[in-house]
């Protein structure tokens, strides 16, 4: 494709969304809405790169889709002898708040816990992230035929047990806002184990509820997290095998993403003065983490007091566990396998076992080499393995 | 609007004995509560009172019963209510009162409009 037309292809793509989320709320179906913004976007990359970009895309866009909606209807009317419903009208040139409402209703809707989070997550990448279905799949390592399956289920549970088109009344938001940003997370994780076009997805998901929601806690604190993390991409990965944190070429760090994670994390602290954001605290931690001018330079105190706010909000093992290998770095590995020894119910988590066997090895105990035998054993992946088992000689 | 089975999946008692009367008065308040979207229901004597039929080699073929319930688990299907509401967030919000969500598990279904 030429350059206008990588243009163009963005542009479509970015508009897409918006201009499915006005369809869905006017056609009543997800399934509907899809196949008439498809035709449209198809309609779009035909014409624009010959004809030029109209000087309202959204608009035309929005009313080629509604014309294929209204065709759609009447084909299927006239097939089952009925009348078919008439259709509300689009505005060519809807106001920002209702493109806003409507993308929210669509965000709301694919994250719905009603919905398997398989499900939510296969929706978010699909329908809010406009990825084809065949790239859905390849990102999530499932067949094509079974990720059509899935969303094909996903639109129909949406239809046919009426999930509603809605943003969550105000004492719904938070708790339906952190079941949207652990989706969200999820897809992030996904891509952080190595397949990085998902990454791109999760982070452009997360900016867009920092678009929707400028507000929330929950969305800036997990736009900074997954920023901050991610300037770390190009130092992660050494001819195909990950690098630890303390081993890492922080010169590769993307500065301009950790100011911009950094910002939101000062952001989302100023909006969430009295009980910590969870998102907002890791964040801070991994803030941290990133300006720290080497491995050795990190601030371990500030580390572990952040760790100390989190467990306030979500204590868990792996919490816990993480705090303990910060405080390896600042108090030794003594204090730290006495921390993470003292964590009961991990015995099938491998990295407890492999915390452990770090922990053993700076030690100096022959130990070390039976816990990395049970990190192996309980699924720790091959490449930390492999690492591990270097450290251990 | 749109009608839902609230399917109730609970403790396994007979509601008509006196070890029921607690429960059976959570019920009513449910009820009494509910009343504007519930068209209907009923509740069930516990599964000890259950005849599982099926009909082998299909249409017309052998009838053959077992004593007890299609699916043995913890917790039995007790009753079920018919709820019109807006919207399964509207049903899921009525099928939390009911009792047996506190004890067991509301399954709640769309139902199946052949009127369209």
């Amino acid at each position: 494709m030429t350059g206008a037309g990588d243009a163009v292809a963005r542009l479509v793509r970015d508009e897409g969304t918006r201009v499915l989320a006005t369809l869905v709320r006017v056609t009543g179906s997800v399934d509907l809405a899809e196949d008439a913004v498809q035709d449209a976007v198809v309609r779009a990359l035909e014409t624009w790169p010959r004809d030029g970009v109209p000087a309202n895309p959204r608009g035309w866009l929005l009313v080629a889709a509604r014309h294929r909606a209204v065709d759609v209807v009447r084909r299927e009317a006239k097939r089952l002898g009925k009348e078919a419903v008439a259709m509300p009208d689009v505005d060519p040139c809807p106001d920002p708040v209702s493109v806003r409402d409507d993308l929210l209703r669509l965000v709301f809707t694919c994250c719905h816990p009603a919905l398997s989070l398989d499900a939510q997550v296969a929706l978010a990448l699909r329908t809010l992230g406009g990825l084809s279905t065949a790239e859905v799949a390849r990102g999530l390592l499932v067949p094509e035929a079974t990720m059509a399956k899935r969303l094909t289920r996903a639109k129909q549970k949406i239809a046919q047990a009426r999930i509603p088109y809605r943003v969550p009344a105000a004492e719904e938001l938070p708790s339906r806002l952190a079941g949207v940003a652990s989706t969200v997370y999820l897809i992030f994780n996904e891509g952080y184990t190595g397949r990085v076009s998902l990454l791109a997805e999760a982070v452009r998901l997360a900016r867009l509820l920092v678009s929707l929601m400028p507000d929330e806690p929950t969305a800036l604190g997990l736009l900074a997290l997954v920023l901050l993390q991610d300037a770390r991409r190009a130092a992660r990965f050494s001819s195909g095998a990950p690098v630890l944190l303390s081993a890492q070429d922080r010169s590769l760090w993307d500065a301009a993403l950790i100011k911009e994670g950094v910002e939101l994390v000062g952001r989302g602290l100023r909006r969430t003065p009295s009980v910590p954001n969870a998102y907002v605290v890791q964040a801070a931690i991994a803030a941290c983490h990133d300006l720290a001018p080497s491995y050795e330079q990190t601030n371990w105190d500030a580390v572990i007091s952040w760790y100390d706010v989190l467990s306030t909000v979500q204590d868990t093992p792996v919490v816990r566990l993480n705090r303990a290998a910060a405080v390896a770095e600042r108090d030794g590995p003594a204090a730290a396998l006495a921390l993470v020894d003292a964590l009961a119910g991990l015995d099938d988590y491998p990295w407890w076992h492999a915390s452990r066997a770090e922990l053993l090895h700076r030690l100096g105990s022959a130990s070390a080499f039976d816990a990395l035998e049970r990190a192996e054993e309980t699924g720790l992946p091959a490449a930390h393995v492999a690492h591990l088992r270097r450290r251990l000689g | 609007m749109p009608k839902y089975a609230a399917i109730i999946y609970a403790t396994d008692i007979d509601p008509t004995t006196p070890e029921a009367t607690d429960m059976m008065k959570d019920y009513d308040e449910f009820g009494a509560g509910a009343a504007a979207v519930i068209r209907g229901g009923a509740a069930l004597y516990p599964t000890a009172t259950a005849t599982t039929v099926r009909v082998t080699g299909g249409k017309g073929g052998d009838i053959v019963t077992s004593d007890g319930p299609y699916a043995e688990t913890k917790e039995a299907l007790t009753g079920f209510y018919l709820l019109e509401c807006a919207d399964l967030d509207e049903a899921v919000k009525v099928a939390a009162r009911i009792p047996g969500a506190w004890d067991g598990a509301i399954e709640v279904r769309p139902v199946v409009d052949f009127g369209k």
